[in-house]
């Protein structure tokens, strides 16, 4: 069956366009639904009933929702996200920057997070029960249970206030060097990997626990295999589908919920636009932010199906 | 007087439950192997025999550890040695061969990779001087293309290749000791012949000196130059294996012998003679059935029964008998209305039923009941057994309070279970007693005809011989008729008036139990019949060479 990876690869792939298509036309209705009326908004206090019949008009409001869906959709497969109510920019311009920042924020928490995630995972898994195990467990459900605008408050309150190691915001339009790229995305990352790092770490050790248990596992033990080549040739491999999907789920959080953190450090990322968008129910722009995350974790959750697809040995030949 | 290769002295091994209590469950062992020689570890589950085997290796399983005695190997203590040393003996001098190859085989990389792997671990060799002399082993094996089956994963090979291929894994560096653990318990008795007559023919080449432990004893008496017999974590007899098999003196080692004395049949005479035609309860007509969506032709795709009928009299028991994949399950299923055929009918009391099982009438269900391999999987391990046995009461005879209790004992009491035990999880019981209990939530639908899948081929021969005498007795006091499928001729013999053997899905012969197993005509049957293992030192030496390759 040598066709067989590339065939479930595609059919993977048409699932997520599938997905995505779903996915738009529900955004676009979800932002149908918002309650208050643009144009209104716009308008302020000259909403007169012929300004906002005139402008509803301008604004091709009045064409029916369907036709407008089409219209967007297409729009969006060419690259072109509309134009902002609030401010006649083009939504595209308004994001590249802020989804820059945000995707920059999200590398940096990634580089650290995951392998220190997978590192304390496995080591976890290879010393259960130890005291090592337990602390490293205790350690992570407490960062879990801690909400993240405290942990990120807290580190505020250490580092730039009583140590003033770090500036207590983080404006990425002034990074100079790499020394300066390390004291502005300090905090906020120690802060977004506390809170993505608990969830990986768990689910790697429980993947695993549960490839150790293996009788090919301790078949290697008996081939008088170390305790690591055990964990990184025998089990590992055998537990990478559970453990990529566990990434892909931590670090979609990265795009779309990482709205408190960029609140707090003030970092001009594409959370904090969206958020600000639905408070001038600028509809494009947060049709298109919406887009963007979705696109985020569908991309994320494929790449982990895809991996998993591709690690089954029994699809191999 | 040259040192035995181990030495054993009163070997203690500690097991600490779930609860944190302590149990000894290997207690005070002690024997020793000498070089060249074969030891067999004989014993049903539960009796040490596999936590002895791995301490051998410097090895418990998790959970349990070395609480006394010495394990000695080539004069060093493995119970003291640190484990880096420990580490440096196994796969170079004392090397395991698992019970079932298949699950000790990472999935993940090619069989090559898995069985050099220990001249890689301990650097004993360059990798292309390792491939090579795991190439010459796969041809002292009698493993097919040894050029290039390394090259493929553990999944696209068979069972009996993989148990080879794990023997490879095990001589690839040379040891002084190996261990078998029931090596072939997971064969059919067509491919287990080949396993073993490869095995023998490598340890006596290499001289080495081999650990076989299995519940077998003709298999043991195939391989062995001497024999333990455990029970509990205890030696209770030893001795080379002629004495073992002519001249046991323990209760327990005899008790394991009898389980291979020809069993006394009696033939279940229909009750009423008088009437001429007999009408059977079952009848089973050109069944095709199988896995996959429907073709052209009707038939599904991967096809697992082509053609299949049987009958079943009244009163009468019907053995199915054949090798894994030959469709005896299949045949259940398609019975008991779990897998629709694509073609032809079952008949009950001459009546049709339908395919499926959920457009059968109550009463067609409640008449015809199936009982499973796995009573572990088959009884739900949240329910306690009260619940368990009384849910069939109340779905076909709507019995509720006092009297559901009062039917729940005597099911238990049928079944020879006190009722104390309604009141515990399936978890709580032994493996014998769970089967029992499989059996009468079967019984309390109160039945014609029991379906039992393999019933006793999870449990030790003493009590699969209990669980026969049981369904003997239980069948002539409530006129019972099963069907009863086993991979195994003993059994089917001893309570079967007519056995089916099937091959690859289709029926080879039908045979009447005054046939067995001599009278077999077609040759798969006397291929099947002639491999069960004989309780005789020379039988396997005396079977022709390439006796087996026809059942392939």
């Amino acid at each position: 069956m040598p066709g067989k990876i590339p065939l479930l690869v595609l059919s993977r792939l048409g699932v997520t366009l599938i997905t995505l298509l779903i996915v738009s036309f529900v955004v676009f209705a979800a932002t149908l639904l918002l309650p208050g009326d643009v144009v209104e908004i716009l308008l302020g206090q000259a909403a007169t009933p012929e300004a906002v019949a005139g402008l509803r008009e301008a604004m091709h409001l009045d064409s029916p929702a369907l036709v407008r869906y089409g219209q967007w959709l297409l729009g969006l497969l060419h690259g072109d996200f509309g134009v902002s109510y609030a401010n006649s920019m083009p939504v595209a311009d308004m994001i590249g920057g802020r989804l820059m920042n945000t995707l920059r924020l999200a590398a940096v928490t990634t580089l650290l997070a995951v392998p220190l995630a997978l590192f304390l995972g496995i080591t976890a898994a290879m010393y259960r029960g130890s005291i090592y195990d337990r602390a490293v467990t205790m350690i992570i459900v407490s960062v879990i249970s801690v909400p993240e605008f405290l942990i990120a408050t807290l580190a505020v309150l250490i580092f730039a206030v009583w140590l003033r190691w770090l500036p207590a915001l983080s404006l990425a339009n002034e990074i100079q060097s790499f020394g300066q790229l390390l004291k502005v995305f300090a905090m906020p990352v120690i802060t977004l990997t506390c809170v993505i790092a608990a969830q990986m770490v768990r689910m790697t050790r429980a993947a695993v626990i549960d490839a150790l248990q293996m009788p090919f596992v301790e078949m290697a033990l008996l081939k008088g295999a170390s305790k690591t080549r055990m964990v990184l040739r025998h089990a590992l491999p055998n537990a990478i589908g559970p453990i990529a999907n566990a990434i892909a789920l931590s670090l979609s959080y990265l795009l779309g919920g990482v709205i408190i953190v960029e609140t707090i450090f003030n970092y001009p990322g594409i959370a904090k636009l969206m958020v600000d968008a639905v408070a001038t129910r600028d509809l494009p722009l947060i049709q298109s932010c919406a887009m963007i995350f979705c696109f985020g974790f569908l991309l994320l959750i494929t790449l982990a199906d895809i991996i998993a697809i591709l690690a089954n040995p029994r699809l191999r030949t | 007087m040259t040192q035995p290769l181990v030495d054993i002295q009163n070997l203690m091994v500690e097991a600490r439950t779930d609860s944190g209590r302590k149990v000894e469950i290997i207690k005070g062992v002690s024997f020793t192997v000498e070089k060249g020689e074969i030891v067999a570890l004989i014993g049903e589950s539960g009796s040490g025999k596999t936590t002895i085997a791995l301490t051998m290796m410097g090895y418990t399983r998790p959970g349990c550890r070395i609480s006394g005695g010495k394990v000695t190997l080539g004069g060093r203590d493995l119970v003291t040695m640190s484990e880096k040393q420990r580490q440096a003996l196994r796969g170079t001098d004392v090397a395991y061969v698992p019970q079932s190859a298949a699950a000790a085989f990472n999935p993940a990389q090619r069989l090559i990779d898995q069985v050099i792997e220990v001249a890689g671990i301990h650097k004993l060799m360059p990798k292309a001087e390792a491939r090579a002399k795991a190439i010459s082993l796969f041809r002292a094996l009698a493993l097919p293309a040894p050029e290039t089956i390394g090259e493929r994963y553990p999944h696209q090979v068979s069972g009996g290749q993989l148990q080879r291929l794990a023997a490879a894994m095990a001589l690839i560096g040379d040891p002084q000791l190996l261990i078998f653990d029931e090596p072939t318990t997971a064969l059919d008795v067509t491919t287990q012949i080949e396993v073993l007559r490869a095995f023998k023919d490598v340890m006596r080449k290499g001289g080495m000196a081999g650990i076989y432990v299995s519940h077998d004893l003709a298999v043991v008496a195939q391989i062995a130059d001497r024999i333990i017999v455990l029970k509990g974590g205890e030696i209770q007899e030893e001795g080379t294996t002629q004495e073992i098999l002519h001249n046991a003196r323990h209760p327990y080692t005899r008790e394991l012998l009898s389980a291979f004395e020809p069993a006394v049949f009696q033939p279940h005479e229909p009750k009423d003679t008088k009437s001429v035609v007999r009408r059977p309860v079952l009848e089973v007509s050109n069944i095709y059935a199988g896995y996959g969506p429907l073709g052209g032709d009707g038939l599904p795709a991967k096809v697992v029964l082509s053609d299949v009928s049987c009958k079943l009299y009244k009163g009468q028991n019907l053995g199915v008998i054949g090798e894994s994949g030959s469709g005896k399950s299949t045949l259940a299923r398609v019975v008991a209305g779990l897998l629709p055929p694509a073609r032809g009918t079952v008949e009950f009391n001459g009546r049709e039923l339908d395919t499926e099982a959920a457009r059968r009438s109550k009463e067609d269900l409640r008449r015809m009941q199936i009982v499973f391999q796995l009573a572990d999987t088959a009884l739900n391990p949240a329910r306690s057994i009260a619940d368990i046995l009384g849910r069939p009461l109340t779905f076909y005879h709507g019995q509720k309070g006092a009297a559901r209790e009062a039917r729940i004992k005597e099911l238990l009491d049928m079944v020879h279970l006190p009722s104390a035990i309604r009141h515990r999880m399936p978890g709580e019981l032994s493996g014998g007693q769970k089967q029992r209990v499989n059996f009468a939530r079967a019984l309390a639908a109160n039945p014609d005809v029991i379906l039992c899948d393999e019933i006793t081929s999870a449990l030790d021969t003493v009590v699969a011989a209990a669980i026969i005498d049981l369904l003997k007795e239980l069948q002539s006091s409530l006129n019972l008729s099963y069907v009863f499928i086993s991979h195994d001729l003993s059994t089917v013999q001893s309570i079967c008036d007519q056995v089916m053997v099937m091959q690859n899905g289709r029926t080879v012969e039908l045979l009447a139990n005054s046939q067995l197993p001599e009278g077999a005509n077609h040759h798969y049957s006397q291929l099947l019949f002639a491999s069960v293992p004989k309780l005789d030192t020379g039988w396997l030496d005396s079977l022709p060479a390439g006796f087996a390759a026809t059942g392939n």
